[in-house]
């Protein structure tokens, strides 16, 4: 079988202040005027450069990267979004690109219109959303509102419709992107067997993604993408496991975030690293939820900062934020901090959280709103399950949820001897039942 | 390379037409008054227009009553102003649409343009019955609004594409529209016959093509004239000069959208 996408020398360069900002014609007048009398300074980014890959037909291709590494910018010019500065794609057959769940809904439709309007904003034909309507409405689980106006589902409702539909998309080659970092556990598990049905039935898909989990089920092939170039391409484990290694620097309990690629902040100061230690100050080899922690924020500060705030931030795997910890919220406030490198401790007495893989957003800010350094995503903390309540049996994510409280149960009414009952106040075989 | 952006146009039909739907469908939902809106306007205006420029201010009329004087230019002008303005801010206003997913862009400004015609229409049949209130012949010619409106859309179709190709790089656009209409409200006789215009400047005002068509338009209603086929022929040449360039500005402009937006 031959490529179904073809990507040769691509590259896409951004002037820097042309996205994310509104202009006005006044400034465009301004800003000729100035040129007349002075260079302008013409500063650019490479997204993307020099990127070149092809995907076979039917073959299931994972692309993995750290935020701003330019997997979006290559998902936007693939699905012809935005253009390449230069280099060329070719691709066979129908594409349906996925960036979002949903675009295009309407508040003021009813669920079956906006089935409609976003089946077709796709590239459905009417004809197909009409014969897999009835696909669509039992997939998405939204029957009995199908004719009310979408700004009265919750964003649940909202999130299964939109993927109802694009799982019945029908292309040749689909363009995904983080769609599945929304919503519910079981709404994830169902939208990632749509997937691989997807890839069974021999499509050819593209799949971008953080939860490297997925990556790993669905996708036999994965590209790593760093710094707008292709940093790896290959068997799809091997792939996530040399990028996972980057995150840890020595060991996995130690980063180096100095190396980083920032997007926000002015750099007075920068993260220059993180370490997880023991209460006495040594380095923690394994975190145990409901272990006490001590997190160390290294920095490096460009010149002296008068009460500057900082934060650690904890995201699941799914992108849901766990906690904020801020020095602005506990009201710790540094009066200042001197030139050159510094770390502030953050102690945890317990880590109430189930075990599993936490994300780590990190920021560094004025009190008046002032960013000097953010980082989202930058390392990550494995935390183990643990007998948090000392029942003997250890608390996994699997059942128990997210966060774990410390509490005490206390009954009201107790029996503590077997002699205030009676035999009939017995089911015949309550014991039996427990057993099971 | 024609032939593939034509059959491209021709295989996102479907989305065209869902996206003309969609603003149709949304702009009678959700409101008190319904399509009540599409008569409202023009109607309103109308009143206010023969309150102060027919009774008052004496304006003369062609010889018909100046409530159908007026309402009968008010009813496209109504349809071109509100098609200009919904296209002019039609790609800022569709910015997700923009950066999620692929499909010509024409198609934005475009559904736009066609979403007004159904108000047209309405307010179109209100013409008809006020015309019967006023005792005044309907005449065959009333049968030519359908086509008169075609050259209407091409000259909001143009304009407006390059409004909403400029309102994507400079925001300021959008404070500019509503105010360009109003200054050729006043360029084209809607509240005024053109017959008071002096004759030197009539040539210098035929260049303004939509004072052919709104011409034509009200020549439909009055008994005694007769359609100017030479100004209209002029205006429609101009308007369609004006969607060309406007469309070829409007591709060029395009592969930048997503990324300035």
């Amino acid at each position: 079988m031959g490529n179904a996408v073809e990507v040769e020398n691509l590259s896409k360069k951004y002037h820097i202040g042309e996205r994310g900002r509104e202009r006005m014609v006044r400034e465009a007048i301004v800003k000729y005027f100035k040129s007349l009398f002075q260079r302008g300074r013409n500063e650019a980014i490479w997204a993307l450069r020099d990127v070149s890959f092809s995907i076979r037909q039917g073959e299931v291709l994972g692309i993995v990267g750290r935020n701003g590494a330019g997997k979006s910018t290559l998902l936007k010019i693939l699905s012809r979004i935005t253009y390449p500065t230069s280099g060329t794609i070719k691709v066979n057959g129908r594409v349906a690109s996925l960036l979002e769940v949903g675009t295009g809904f309407h508040e003021e439709l009813t669920g079956r219109e906006n089935i409609y309007l976003n089946g077709s904003i796709l590239g459905m034909r009417r004809r197909e959303i009409e014969s897999r309507m009835d696909q669509i409405v039992a997939f998405s689980g939204v029957e009995q509102f199908l004719e009310t106006p979408i700004k009265r589902y919750s964003s649940g409702m909202r999130l299964r419709l939109g993927f109802a539909v694009a799982a019945h998309l029908d292309a040749d080659v689909m363009l995904v992107d983080e769609v599945l970092a929304v919503g519910d556990a079981e709404f994830q598990k169902k939208c990632l067997s749509a997937m691989d049905n997807l890839s069974e039935s021999g499509r050819t898909v593209l799949f971008v993604s953080h939860n490297m989990e997925a990556v790993e089920n669905l996708c036999e092939r994965a590209i790593w993408i760093d710094d707008g170039i292709v940093r790896q391409d290959g068997p799809a484990r091997e792939i996530i496991q040399n990028y996972l290694s980057t995150f840890a620097g020595a060991g996995e309990n130690r980063y180096d975030l100095a190396v980083l690629d920032r997007k926000v902040g002015n750099g007075d100061v920068r993260f220059t690293g993180i370490a997880f230690l023991e209460p006495d100050g040594t380095e923690k080899t394994l975190i145990r939820c409901g272990d006490p922690l001590v997190v160390r924020l290294h920095f490096e500060a460009k010149q002296c900062i008068r009460s500057p705030h900082f934060a650690f931030e904890l995201f699941t795997e799914f992108g849901t934020k766990v906690t904020s910890l801020n020095t602005w919220a506990s009201g710790f406030e540094i009066p200042l901090i001197p030139r050159g490198r510094g770390h502030v401790d953050l102690e945890i007495p317990s880590l109430n959280i189930v075990d599993g893989r936490y994300y780590i957003s990190l920021w560094a800010a004025s009190a008046g709103n002032l960013w000097y350094d953010r980082l989202d995503h930058c390392a990550y903390l494995d935390v183990t399950a643990s007998d948090f309540y000392h029942s003997g049996r250890a608390m996994t994510s699997q059942h128990y949820g997210l966060v774990l409280l410390p509490c005490t149960w206390k009954a009201g009414a107790m029996c503590d001897d077997m002699a205030h009952c009676q035999e009939g106040d017995f089911f015949p075989d309550s014991h039996r039942r427990f057993a099971v | 390379m024609r032939a593939e952006v034509l059959r491209e146009f021709w295989d996102y039909r479907e989305l065209f037409f869902f996206l003309v739907w969609k603003d149709v469908k949304v702009r009678y939902k959700q409101t008190l008054l319904g399509a009540s809106w599409a008569v409202i306007q023009p109607f309103f205006t109308m009143v206010v227009f023969t309150l102060f420029f027919g009774k008052l201010a004496n304006m003369p009329s062609d010889g018909i009553p100046y409530p159908i004087f007026s309402y009968s230019a008010l009813v496209p002008w109504t349809y071109f102003s509100g098609a200009l303005s919904l296209a002019g801010n039609s790609l800022v206003n569709n910015t997700n649409l923009l950066t999620k997913v692929y499909f010509p862009r024409v198609a934005i400004p475009a559904s736009a343009v066609m979403c007004g015609l159904v108000d047209f229409l309405i307010a179109f049949t209100v013409l008809l019955a006020m015309m019967v209130y006023y005792g005044m012949p309907l005449r065959w010619d009333l049968l030519l609004w359908p086509v008169l409106v075609l050259p209407l859309m091409f000259l909001a179709l143009g304009l407006g594409m390059v409004l909403a190709a400029l309102n994507v790089r400079y925001r300021d656009i959008k404070h500019a529209i509503p105010f360009a209409v109003q200054m050729l409200l006043f360029l084209t006789p809607i509240i005024y016959p053109t017959s008071i215009v002096p004759e030197r400047f009539r040539s210098l005002a035929a260049l303004n093509p939509l004072v052919g068509i709104i011409e034509a338009f009200r020549a439909t209603v009055v008994p005694s004239r007769h359609i100017d086929w030479q100004l209209l022929g002029m205006s429609v040449a101009v308007s369609f000069c004006v969607f060309v360039i406007g469309l070829l500005y409007f591709r060029s402009a395009e592969r930048q959208f997503a990324d300035v937006i």
